[in-house]
This record gives C-alpha cells, structure tokens and sequence, in this order.
C-alpha cells in the first residue's frame, strides 16, 4: 500500500501542479484542490472507519477496534487539519478572507474537534477500556456530523462551493483536472491506510510488550 | 503562476504534514518490533 500510495501521489501531484490547466476565474490557486479535495474526503472516510471501529468496539467487544480507533483518530485529525489549512490558503486570494463562519466551514471544524476529543478521551482515564468505551460513545454521537458535512452546501447558501463531484451527475469540470484529482484522491487514500495500518501494527506490538513484561515482573 | 506563495504553502502542508506523520509511525513500527524482538521468545524462532 505504500509504495502505491507514493507513487501515485507523485504523478498526481506533478500533473495537478506542472501539466492541468489553470481555471480561468481561479487562475493557478486551482492547484491547491489537489491536495484540498482528497483530505477533505479522506476526513470524513476516516471518520466513518473510527465510527466502525467504535461499533465494533461497543458491540462485539473485537480486540483489535479500540486500537485501530486510537490509531485512525489522529491521522484523521491531521488530515482534516490539512483540509482546514489548505482551504484556508486558497480562500484568502478568492474571497479575501481566511476563514469565514460558513456551514461547510464549520462543520468541517466540529469534525476536526470531534477528532481531537476522541483522541484527548482515549487518554483520559487511567482505565485504559473506560478511556476507549466513552471515546467510542462520543466518535458515535458524532457521526451526525457527516451528513451535515456533505448536505450542508445544498441545505444553507454557503460560501463554499456546491459538489462538483457526484455519483449520479456528469462531473462538474474538466476531464484534464478531473483525472490529476482522482490520481491525487486514491494516492493520498492509499497513503493514509498505509499510515493507520503501521500504527495499528506498533499499537498490537506495543501491547503485547506490556504484557509479557507484566508477566516477567508477576514471575520475578 | 499565479497565487504561487498560496499554493507553496498548501503543497508544503499538503505533502509535508502526511510524509512527517508517516515517518513518525514507520519508526514507531520499526522501534516496536526491536523491542519485541528482545523480549518474545517467538520473535528469535
């Protein structure tokens, strides 16, 4: 998953930057959808996993979702943060401002606190199965967001800009930025589940290092 | 180009903040399995 990840990220990245064409409102600040656009996406699909990994957790009791939980959590916060950012640089040139109280805006921002609180709850107590029971409650409580997140732009006259992309419409642009997009989209994708999956996998080590040197110190 | 400081910035954040992320967690990985390697028994086999 890495090496795919990566080097589709490279093509994607080198054609949205050197070979798309400019937008002929937007000029070049169009380039920063390239990478605005997957994290945007990424965010919200991240936080369908944590959700996933929460149910699993309060329903099944699985061994593996608290951990796989407490790994998605920051990743996705770091990659809503990236969408926060990088939207932030293209609407100083295009509205003028940095930020404003927009519903897509602020959703996107109660996402990204929903994250951290997850994260922050994980760490609370000093039961660590407590910790991950009421962060799994919250990351549940939040998912309400992401319907609000994707609607809001239909449901409020935003600022932000309606979907361009959609399942069942002919795409809103032009096939020459369409494809970098998509390349950039599946790269960053593939990079983010190469992340959690190695931090899954230190997490399940990190464990069992506890245990055994819990049982050497009760056999000592 | 134009808007060029905007869109350095952005690529900057875009491609730096996931590739630091990575390398943080690849070395998490990489520091767990030495550490498991010396205690786990299985790890010598």
């Amino acid at each position: 998953m890495t090496w795919p990840g990566l080097i589709l990220l490279a093509i994607g990245i080198g054609w949205g930057l050197f070979f798309s064409p400019a937008d002929w409102q937007q000029g070049d600040s169009v380039r920063i959808m390239y990478i605005h656009v997957p994290s945007a996406w990424l965010a919200s699909a991240g936080y369908v996993g944590l959700a996933i990994c929460s149910l699993s957790s309060l329903v099944w009791r699985h061994p593996l979702a608290d951990l796989a939980a407490a790994e998605i959590g920051p990743v996705g916060a770091a990659f809503t943060a990236i969408c926060l950012a990088t939207g932030s640089l293209w609407g100083k040139p295009m509205w003028g401002a940095w930020w404003v109280w927009d519903a897509r805006l602020t959703s996107m921002l109660v996402l990204f606190f929903l994250y951290l609180g997850h994260t922050a709850l994980m760490q609370a107590f000093d039961d660590p199965v407590r910790g991950a029971r009421a962060a799994a409650i919250l990351a549940l409580v939040g998912v309400i967001n992401l319907p609000i997140i994707k609607f809001s732009v239909q449901w409020w006259n935003t600022l932000h800009q309606g979907n361009t992309i959609t399942l069942t419409g002919a795409p809103g642009m032009h096939i020459d930025m369409l494809w970098p997009l998509l390349v950039c989209t599946v790269g960053f994708t593939f990079a983010f589940g190469a992340i959690v999956l190695a931090r899954t996998r230190a997490a399940v080590m990190e464990r069992r290092i506890r245990g055994l040197l819990m049982a050497q110190a009760e056999r000592a | 180009m134009t808007h060029l400081p905007f869109i350095t910035a952005a690529y900057a954040l875009g491609v730096g903040a996931p590739a630091v992320l990575a390398l943080l967690s690849w070395r998490r990985l990489k520091l767990a399995q030495k550490r498991l390697a010396v205690i786990d028994p299985r790890m010598s086999r």
